[in-house]
């Protein structure tokens, strides 16, 4: 059986209640912390995990905790990001719903390292029956003396809310969720200041991720160096993998990170293979903002190493031959799927969220849609594709926030890999008509059409 | 444009303001500002699952804020309705990830069942359909979002049934 640090207790009964929680080892992180821890002790094990941030950005979690400005004397804040809205990412989700007691230990154990007394998760209001399981876990960890005045008799002092959006992706940017959190718009701030300096309420501010934050229990019982042993160099510990698509078996799964992304999608522990048997197309590794990879470098990197699931193996090659970990967002296609019509999907995704504050992001978006919608329904000439390709060169880079970015990069991608697909439904337009037309008809039956 | 107007009768019953209350106890007693998305939802969940100026006036007036601070927020957040929504609000997930799992059939066939386009209401109010954006289900496709629960790995029969939950009044909406 592969390690498990998040998931190991899950098939517990009743794991989801205090009672059972408690007595399967849970709050034992939070008695060792404040008993017999110094706050830049734990801080100093999570730097030796190499525990990197599961949000997306991969950067580690004990070095930004060392940024946060303990010399102002001002409060601090850790907020946990449970916006998750990143297109193919439901893993969050999983862990809050099945064992909220995991993430509310976490967070005290961590705001004790950041010495924050009032902190917050922040959940995506359509999860609103999840925020529900986490007001009431809160509520009996208060009742049990986890939380409030002087836990466990000590001088420390915490309290700890859930908060909830209302439908916004953008909120999950970590600046533009302090402002929701503030009750504003969710308008992504200009950095500097960064959080740790000046987030919430301009209180120094820790924001992570939920899964970050989960696996700081198991780092404080079973020390950073324990933790730095699994997984695969740089790429430490496991890693929920939220899996979606043409597989035989979406769901999540926490997998050590290493091993190949062939037994990842093939093996009956995880995926199960294809659905159907169909062959497969292409894989977005990390949500819908990383680029998609084609057949060919999916389980195999541009030199001809397998392809591992850890942040260094997928981003393997840089973005003309890999892609990114991502939030682990695994979506699967097989040949039935249409990369245009995908790539038009995601688009319109990013032109919905984006907040309208900067040019590039707000008008490229909008193009972006307008044109891939034009492509997939049969209106699209060669230059549209020329015109794709520079405007998502022109949002890259010259936004406030990284959503720009991530509207660019996958329609970059699908033109780098699949440009003939784009090609054959400027040519063909009668063909593509029916929206579910590669069913049928899978791209590779109708390829050779293009050069004829 | 014509402008319509609908009318919203304003009730905020003691056990609303018992929960905005607690809600509000959330944050620094100078920071009652925050508390308006937790707010927000529970208004709207009383009253019909949309906000009227009026009721927005009225939640500026309980966190001590201005009322363009509150409609700012309600016009950015797509869960706040402007306008009247059927009671069950029927939210298919059209993303790619349920998009390829046959999204776009179960909502044609629900828009078909219902008689009504996508962002169209019943005409006796009673069920609205509409497309929206992932809502962190990938895996469970397809799949709509009703009140704060999720319908997932949708077929035409679960939808069947759903509509007819809904009709015969067994369908919880809220978990309060
Ligand atoms: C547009 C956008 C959306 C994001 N959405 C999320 C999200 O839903 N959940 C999340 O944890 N991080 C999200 N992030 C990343 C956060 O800004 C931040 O880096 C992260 O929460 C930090 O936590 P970590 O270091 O523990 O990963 C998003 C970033 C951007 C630019
Ligand atoms: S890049 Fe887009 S989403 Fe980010 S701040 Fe600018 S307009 Fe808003
Ligand atoms: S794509 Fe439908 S829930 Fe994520």
């Amino acid at each position: 059986m592969a390690t498990k640090i998040l998931l190991d207790k899950i098939n517990i009964p009743g794991i989801k209640s205090y009672d059972v929680y408690r007595q399967n080892g849970g709050y034992a992180s939070v008695e060792k912390a404040i008993k017999s821890m110094t706050p830049d002790e734990i801080t100093e094990e999570v730097k030796a995990s190499g525990l990197r941030g599961r949000g997306g950005a991969g950067f580690p979690v004990g070095l930004k905790w060392s940024f946060i400005d303990k010399k102002s004397g001002k409060p601090r804040h850790l907020v946990c990001n449970a916006d998750e809205s990143e297109p193919g990412t439901f893993k969050d989700r999983y862990l809050m719903e099945h064992i909220p007691h995991l993430l509310i230990e976490g967070m005290i154990t961590s705001s004790y390292a950041l010495g924050a007394n009032l902190s917050y998760i922040y959940i995506r209001g359509e999860y609103m029956w999840v925020f529900k399981i986490l007001e009431r876990a809160i509520k009996e960890a208060y009742a049990a003396g986890w939380l409030g005045k002087n836990i466990l008799g000590s001088d420390y002092s915490l309290d700890l809310h859930v908060h909830c959006g209302a439908g916004a992706y953008i909120c999950g940017e970590e600046t533009a969720l302090i402002e929701s959190l503030e009750g504003k718009r969710g308008n992504p701030r200009i950095k500097p200041p960064f959080p740790a300096v000046s987030g919430l309420w301009s209180n120094p501010t820790v924001v992570n991720n939920v899964e970050s934050i989960a696996n700081v229990p198991w780092i404080v019982n079973n020390s950073g160096e324990a933790y730095s042993k699994i997984g695969l160099g740089r790429s430490a510990g496991t890693k929920l993998i939220s899996a979606s698509g043409h597989i035989r078996k979406p769901g999540v799964y926490e997998i050590e990170m290493g091993i190949t992304v062939h037994e990842f999608i093939n093996s009956d522990e995880y995926c199960g293979g294809m659905m159907d048997d169909r062959p497969i197309k292409a894989l977005i590794p990390g949500g819908s903002s990383v680029p998609i990879l084609p057949e060919h470098l999916i389980y195999k990197t541009a030199n001809g190493e397998d392809r591992l699931m850890t942040y260094e193996s997928l981003s393997d090659g840089g973005f003309e031959t890999g892609s990114m970990l991502g939030s682990g967002g695994f979506i699967v296609y097989n040949d039935t799927a249409c990369i245009v019509r995908n790539t038009w999907n995601f688009a319109r995704f990013y032109a919905h969220e984006s907040c309208g504050q900067c040019s590039p992001c707000r008008e490229g978006t909008g193009w972006l849609e307008k044109i891939l919608h034009r492509i997939e329904t049969g209106n699209g000439t060669m230059e549209d594709i020329d015109l794709l390709w520079n405007i998502q060169s022109n949002i890259e880079g010259n936004t406030i926030c990284p959503l720009g970015d991530a509207a660019a990069w996958p329609v970059a991608a699908a033109i780098r890999h699949f440009r003939e697909e784009f090609e054959y439904h400027v040519l063909y337009p009668e063909k593509i008509k029916n929206r579910d037309h590669y069913v049928n008809e899978p791209f590779s039956t109708v390829k050779h059409l293009i050069n004829k | 444009m014509e402008v319509k107007k609908y009318k919203q009768n304003i009730n905020i019953t003691p056990e609303l303001q018992q929960r905005i209350d607690e809600l509000i106890s959330h944050y620094p007693a100078d920071k009652r500002k925050s508390a308006l998305l937790p707010v927000l939802h529970e208004v709207q969940d009383a009253h019909d699952n949309w906000l009227s100026a009026e009721l927005m006036d009225k939640v500026a007036e309980i966190l001590n804020i201005t009322p363009i601070e509150v409609y700012e927020v309600v016009t950015f957040y797509t869960m706040y309705n402007q306008k009247p929504v059927g009671k069950y609000m029927f939210e298919f997930c059209l993303t790619s990830c349920c998009g390829i799992r046959g999204a776009d059939d179960m909502m044609e066939y629900a828009c078909e069942k219902l008689g009504v386009q996508p962002g169209e209401t019943t005409p006796d109010g009673m069920f609205s359909v509409v497309g929206v954006q992932c809502l962190g289900a990938c895996g469970y496709a397809p799949m709509m979002q009703l009140g704060d629960f999720y319908k997932e790995h949708l077929t035409r029969e679960k939808i069947d049934k759903i509509i007819e939950d809904c009709k015969a009044g067994n369908v919880i909406l809220h978990d309060k």
